[in-house]
């Protein structure tokens, strides 16, 4: 049976995530439980503030290391935002504080030319044919973004002062620097394609 | 490239949407969740509440508000009005809101906007600011338009950015509600202060009004009669817009 959590990382916008996933037919819990988080079938990392805040309640709470080994698993994992910063190296919002790590790629600054942050629904183009991204118009809310995807991704673009990565997929782990949950009936659509995903089979 | 946002705002009293001008004669708009459900039909980008009640119970019935309109639309909601203090904007994320504005409680106290963006990041923290004219530029008016400060309007959005919003809602108190067009002068003094996005308010009454804004540096524009009264949809604005070359989500 599908069992969903959601990652309780703060205060702001579990209550979208939670929305978008009933909507979408599912009934999700909201945890920072690593048991619970460890046997859901499909987690969401959603992220709200600073990388640095992110990274430090994960570790507080020991989550990083349950969501590092979901995702060198397969199992399916939607990062949302900040979400998917945290599963990087490093983010120059918050210099000296190391990610997750599982994506072998860095945070950085926008251009000094764009309105910061990055506001409103810009036009992704899509991955890999029949992956989960598809080419639409998501909803960002983000100052920071990835400039260029690490090898074995697949990612989605998007233009803000010069391409940047939107998302990024591999399996069923998918990770979104747009808000799904925000972003219409578009952003339900790829929900519900990543909810349908069984990923690998935990051993 | 990132489209130029289309956002109608809610007035709302008593779990009923209202309208006035200037801030008054309030007159009833219609059901909340029906218009935002409408509205994000018809292709709006992002919806805002405003919470015009003036006691606790009302804002306890905001909440709820926000709540039922959260469950129904898949589209950011922004919320402002009587947020008085942390608790209270964290109150309206954790029932549904996106953002919360907040304006006469930063001018009482603005390291409220660095508390909260501290808090939650920057991109939930929308500084309000309700600009009213005199001789010598824009003035900044609390209480919904009810006592006119003397802080500098276009100053203060900065002040704001520098303690950490993520956004200005800049409404001419001038212009609310009368369908006079934006006031661009004003859109254009703040466009040059501050680097974060700038939501237009108060005056619009059809596209080229909202061409102008955008022109002034406008990253979006709110507005509320022309779309509450059907005398355009959100769809006809977008076209409007799209074939005079404005980059729009369609």
């Amino acid at each position: 049976m599908r069992r969903v959590a959601i990652v309780q990382t703060g205060v702001a916008n579990t209550a979208s995530v939670v929305a978008a996933m009933r909507r979408c037919g599912a009934e999700p819990t909201v945890t920072d439980d690593t048991g619970a988080i460890a046997g859901a079938t499909h987690v969401v990392l959603p992220g709200v503030g600073a990388f640095g805040a992110g990274m430090a309640c994960l570790r507080a709470t020991g989550l990083d290391r349950v969501l590092s080994e979901r995702i060198a698993q397969g199992r399916p994992t939607l990062a949302v935002c900040l979400g998917l910063q945290l599963l990087c190296r490093s983010s120059e919002e918050s210099p000296g504080v190391t990610g997750l790590g599982v994506l072998a790629c860095d945070v950085g600054e926008f251009a000094p030319t764009v309105r910061v942050p990055q506001f409103g629904w810009n036009r992704v183009q899509g991955g890999a044919p029949g992956g989960v991204i598809e080419t639409g118009y998501a909803y960002f809310a983000n100052s920071f973004r990835i400039a260029s995807a690490p090898p074995e991704w697949t990612p989605s673009t998007a233009e803000h002062g010069g391409r940047f990565v939107a998302a990024l997929e591999r399996g069923a782990v998918v990770g979104c620097q747009f808000h799904p949950e925000l972003s219409g009936a578009w952003g339900l659509a790829l929900v519900r394609r990543w909810l349908a995903m069984e990923g690998a089979t935990p051993c | 490239m990132l489209t130029r946002r289309i956002i109608p705002c809610l007035d709302v009293r008593d779990g009923r949407v209202v309208k006035g001008v200037r801030f008054s004669g309030l007159r009833d708009a219609g059901d909340p969740v029906e218009l935002a459900a409408r509205y994000e039909a018809e292709g709006a980008d992002e919806i805002v509440i405003l919470d015009v009640a003036a006691t606790p119970d009302q804002r306890q019935t905001c909440c709820e508000t926000v709540a039922r309109v959260r469950a129904s639309i898949s589209i950011p909601l922004s919320v402002g009005g009587g947020v008085r203090a942390l608790v209270d904007a964290e109150r309206l994320l954790s029932v549904g809101a996106d953002k919360v504005a907040l304006n006469t409680a930063a001018v009482r106290r603005p390291e409220i906007l660095r508390e909260l963006a501290d808090r939650t990041g920057r991109q939930c923290v929308v500084l309000a600011v309700d600009a009213v004219q005199w001789a010598h530029g824009w003035r900044v008016a609390v209480r919904s338009g009810a006592e006119h400060t003397e802080l500098d309007a276009v100053e203060w959005a900065g002040v704001g950015e520098a303690l950490g919003v993520g956004e200005v809602l800049l409404t001419s108190w001038d212009r609310d509600g009368t369908g006079d067009g934006y006031d661009i002068a004003l859109l254009r003094a703040v466009a040059s202060r501050v680097r974060v996005p700038i939501i237009a308010s108060g005056g619009a009454k059809g596209p080229a009004h909202m061409i102008e804004a955008f022109e002034a540096g406008a990253d979006a524009v709110l507005a509320a009669s022309i779309f509450h009264d059907a005398a355009m949809s959100i769809g006809e604005v977008k076209d409007a817009l799209a074939e005079r070359g404005v980059e729009v989500r369609r």
